[in-house]
C-alpha cells in the first residue's frame, strides 16, 4: 500500500487527538447521522432487501472462489475489445506501469476520476516524482487535493471539512492549480460547486490522459463500470485520448446480470439514493468515440494473500459503499484519518491490515479499533461479518506478540487459570469483597478506566456466597 | 424442567444483586433454579481480545458445568451471544472434538433472561411493581447478535407503576466493548458520555439495561458526573414487587 501512511501512530493515539477536536466531531456527527437516517429509509423501501443482500454476498463469494478463471476471461474480453491488460503485483509495479503509459503519450498532466485503488497505491505521488501532475476531479477529492489533506471517508473524502473550511481552501489554493476561485466567493453550496465546475472544466477540456478506477469489471464482456454522482467521472472517461483504469482484482463480476443486484444495493447503501445519477460503462475502444487507447491495470497489492485467509477473505466482497462508516460510533468520534489508510472505518479496520500486513503500529492496532457493536455488519449490503474478522485479526495481532501483547498474553493466561479453578476464583472474590472499604474510586495515575469513569463499588459478598448461604 | 443460572463473572463478583434478582424472579414464576458452583466465565473477554486458545478450557468447563440442565439462563445478552455465536466458531477453529460437542449441546439450551421469560415461560407480565421513570438501553450484543427485539420493552411495559421513557439514540453503542474501554479509552469515554447525555435528557430516574458490563461503564460515568439517574439491571426491576420493592 501507499507509503503515504507509513509511520502513522497507532489508532488509539490518533483517535485520542481527534476526539478532542470539537469541530471535527461536530462535522462528522452531523454528516454521518444525516446519511445513516436517509440510508435506512432508502433501504426500507425495498421489500426484498435481505434477498438482495444475500444475492450480493453469493455473487461475490462465488466470483472470489473462481477469481483466477474470471480474471483470465476478463483479460480475453478486454483484449478482444481493443484494450490492453497489465498485471500489477503491488503498488510499485502498478505505479511504474501507469507512469510509463503516461510518459509514452508525451503528456505531463492527467485528470483523474475518484479512484480508491490509485489512492491506495499512492499514484499521485509516484506520478509527481516522474514530473507528471495528476488533477483530482471528484469534488471531494479536489477539496482534499487543494487542501493538501488526506481523504477521511470512502464516499465523501472531505467529510471532515465544513463549508467555511472549503471556501477558505478554494479561495487560497485554486489559483496555484489552475483557474482561481471567483472573487468574493461565499460558502453557499451552489457558489462552491460553481467555483469547482469552472476550475475543473478547464482541466477536462485540456487533458489528453484520464485515469480512473472502477466499481465493477464484467468478465463476460470486458466492461468496466463507474457509479458516481457528479458526472465528472464521465468527463474523465470520455474526453481524453488515452484512458488508464487501475482496478483491484476483486472488483470482477462474471456477468452483466450480476450488476442488477449491485446497482440496487450500492446507491442505496452509499448515498441513500434509489439510483445514482451517473452510471458509466466502457468496453475497450470504439472508432471515433471516446478514448483511442484503453489500458486496464489489474492490481493485486495484497488481495491474493487476503483471499487465502478463510475468515478474512470476506473483506474482499466490499463494494465500497461506506454504509459501515456512517453507522460506526467509533468512526464518528475518531474520524477517518485515525485509521491511517485510504480505507477508514470498520471496513478499513479489517481491509488495511490484511492488504498491508500487520507489521506497522497502525496496522497492528486497527483490529482493536472497534467496540464490536455489530452495527457495521447489520448495514453491510454484502453481509461482511466485520466483527468476526476483527476478532480473527486480533488473534493474529496477539499471536505476533509485540508491544503490550506479551504482558497481555501473560495476564490472559493467568486469568484463564484462575477462571478454570473456581475455588481460587471464589477465594479471590471473597478477599476483594472483604477489603472493599480500602478500594480507591479512582486508580492512581492516569488510568485508562478512571479518567472518565468511577469504578463500581464491590458488594459485601459475591453471588456464589449468597447462594451458599440462602439456597443450599 | 431443570434450569441452571449462569450468573456470569461480572455479576458474581461485582453485581450479585442481579443474580439474586434472577433467582427470586424465576422462583416467583415457579421455576426451580440450580446454580452449579463450578461455573466461572464464558471466555468472552479473552476471545474478543484475540486469545482464542485461552478460551478453550473455559468452553469445556461451561460444557461440563451445565450438563444435564434443560435450559441455561443468564442475565447478560453479551455472554449468551458469546456462547451462541462464538462457541461454534471456536469449535470450528479448534482441533478438539470436545469443543464441538459442547457447542452443539450448549448453544440450543442457552437463553438470555428476557428470551427465557418470553419464549420459554411465555410471560410478559411477571407481576412486578416498580413505580419509577425508566429509560432502556438495548446493549449491542442483545440487540444485534441475539435479536432480543421487543422482548425487554414488553416486559418493562407490563411492570406496574413503571413509566418507560424513550432513550434518544438508544441503539448506539455505549462504548464499553470489553477491553475496548481500556485499549481505546478516549473514544470509549466519548461514546459513553454521549450515551449518558441522552439518558439524562429523558429525565428518567433509572437507566435500565440487560447487561451489567455495559451498565458498569455507563454507571461509572453517571457516578463521576453526579448525574441525576442511576444504572440498574432489568432483572432487578422485574424482581421488584409491591411486597418486596427494590431497595
Amino acid at each position: 500500500m501507499s507509503g503515504t501512511y507509513l509511520g502513522m501512530p497507532s489508532f488509539p493515539e490518533a483517535a485520542g487527538k481527534a476526539v478532542r477536536d470539537e469541530t471535527l466531531r461536530g462535522n462528522l456527527r452531523h454528516a454521518t447521522h444525516t446519511i445513516r437516517d436517509k440510508r435506512a429509509k432508502a433501504v426500507s423501501e425495498l421489500v426484498d432487501w435481505p434477498g438482495l443482500r444475500e444475492a450480493g454476498k453469493q455473487i461475490k463469494d462465488r466470483t472470489l472462489r473462481h477469481l483466477d478463471d474470471y480474471l483470465v476471461q476478463l483479460e480475453k474480453s478486454v483484449t478482444a475489445a481493443g484494450g490492453t491488460v497489465h498485471w500489477a503485483a503491488d503498488a510499485d509495479e502498478a505505479n511504474r506501469i501507469v507512469a510509463e503509459l503516461v510518459k509514452a503519450t508525451g503528456e505531463r498532466e492527467v485528470v483523474k476520476v475518484k479512484s480508491m485503488a490509485t489512492q491506495e497505491i499512492g499514484l499521485n505521488e509516484a506520478l509527481e516524482a516522474e514530473g507528471i501532475t495528476a488533477y483530482e476531479t471528484d469534488l471531494a477529492e479536489l477539496i482534499v487535493q487543494l487542501g493538501e489533506d488526506r481523504p477521511s471517508h470512502i464516499l465523501v473524502p472531505a467529510i471532515h471539512r465544513n463549508r467555511g473550511e472549503i471556501r477558505e481552501i478554494f479561495a487560497r489554493t485554486m489559483s496555484e492549480w489552475g483557474r482561481p476561485a471567483p472573487e468574493g466567493l461565499t460558502d453557499a453550496p451552489a457558489e462552491l460547486a460553481e467555483a469547482a465546475r469552472l476550475h475543473l472544466r478547464e482541466k477536462f477540456l485540456r487533458a489528453k490522459v484520464g485515469i480512473s478506477g472502477a466499481n465493477f469489471m464484467v468478465a463476460e464482456t470486458g466492461t468496466l463500470v463507474v457509479v458516481e454522482s457528479e458526472g465528472n467521472g464521465r468527463m474523465c472517461l470520455t474526453l481524453p485520448e488515452t484512458l488508464i483504469s487501475v482496478v483491484g482484482i476483486e472488483k470482477t463480476v462474471p456477468t452483466w446480470q450480476d450488476l442488477e443486484v449491485f446497482l440496487q444495493t450500492l446507491p442505496r447503501s452509499s448515498t441513500a439514493e434509489r439510483m445514482n445519477p451517473y452510471t458509466s460503462t466502457w468496453t475497450g475502444t470504439t472508432e471515433a468515440d471516446g478514448p483511442k487507447n484503453f489500458h486496464l491495470v489489474l492490481l493485486d497489492n495484497g488481495r491474493t494473500a487476503t483471499l487465502a485467509d478463510e475468515v478474512g477473505r470476506q473483506a474482499l466482497r466490499c463494494i465500497r459503499c461506506s454504509a459501515c462508516l456512517n453507522v460506526c460510533p467509533v468512526y464518528e468520534r475518531a474520524g477517518g484519518h485515525a485509521y491511517g489508510s485510504v480505507y477508514p472505518g470498520p471496513i478499513g479496520a479489517i481491509l488495511s491490515p490484511q492488504l498491508r500486513g500487520m507489521e506497522s503500529e497502525i496496522d497492528a492496532s486497527l483490529p482493536y479499533a472497534s467496540s464490536l457493536c455489530g452495527a457495521c455488519y447489520d448495514v453491510c449490503p454484502v453481509a461482511i461479518d466485520i466483527p468476526e474478522v476483527l476478532v480473527h485479526l486480533r488473534e493474529r495481532a496477539a499471536g505476533r506478540g509485540g508491544r503490550g501483547h506479551r504482558l497481555e498474553k501473560a495476564a490472559m493466561k493467568a486469568a484463564g487459570w484462575v477462571l478454570n479453578h473456581p475455588a481460587v476464583l471464589a477465594a479471590g472474590e471473597k478477599v476483594a469483597s472483604k477489603t472493599r472499604g480500602l478500594h480507591p474510586k479512582r486508580l492512581p495515575g492516569a488510568s485508562a478506566w478512571t479518567d472518565s469513569r468511577d469504578l463500581p463499588e464491590l458488594p459485601p459478598e459475591p453471588f456464589r456466597d449468597w447462594w451458599k448461604k440462602n439456597r443450599t | 424442567m431443570r434450569v441452571a443460572l449462569f450468573v456470569t463473572c461480572v455479576n458474581d463478583a461485582v453485581h450479585p444483586s442481579t443474580g439474586i434478582a434472577v433467582v427470586r424472579l424465576l422462583e416467583r414464576l415457579g421455576v426451580e433454579v440450580g446454580f452449579p458452583a463450578g461455573q466461572t466465565c464464558c471466555g468472552q473477554p479473552q476471545y474478543n481480545t484475540g486469545y482464542r486458545r485461552e478460551t478453550e478450557p473455559l468452553v469445556r468447563r461451561m460444557g461440563r458445568v451445565f450438563e444435564g440442565y434443560d435450559h441455561v439462563v443468564t442475565p447478560s445478552g453479551s455472554c449468551a451471544a458469546m456462547v451462541r455465536d462464538n462457541y461454534p466458531r471456536i469449535a470450528r477453529k479448534g482441533s478438539d472434538p470436545e469443543l464441538s460437542r459442547v457447542a452443539g449441546s450448549l448453544v440450543p439450551r442457552m437463553y438470555e433472561l428476557t428470551e427465557f421469560l418470553v419464549d420459554v415461560l411465555g410471560v410478559t407480565d411477571v407481576g412486578a411493581c416498580y413505580p419509577h421513570t425508566v429509560t432502556y438501553h438495548p446493549s449491542c450484543h442483545g440487540l444485534r447478535m441475539l435479536g432480543l427485539g421487543e422482548r425487554p420493552r414488553k416486559l418493562l411495559e407490563a411492570v406496574k407503576g413503571l413509566e418507560l421513557r424513550e432513550l434518544p439514540g438508544a441503539e448506539e453503542c455505549c462504548g464499553f466493548g470489553g477491553t475496548f474501554a481500556l485499549k481505546n479509552a478516549a473514544v470509549s469515554a466519548a461514546m459513553g458520555e454521549d450515551k449518558v447525555r441522552n439518558a439524562v435528557s429523558t429525565g428518567a430516574e433509572v437507566l435500565c439495561g440487560a447487561d451489567n458490563s455495559c451498565l458498569m461503564h455507563i454507571g461509572g460515568i453517571l457516578h463521576r458526573q453526579d448525574a441525576p439517574l442511576r444504572a440498574l439491571h432489568l432483572a432487578e426491576i422485574l424482581a421488584s414487587t409491591e411486597e418486596e420493592p427494590h431497595a
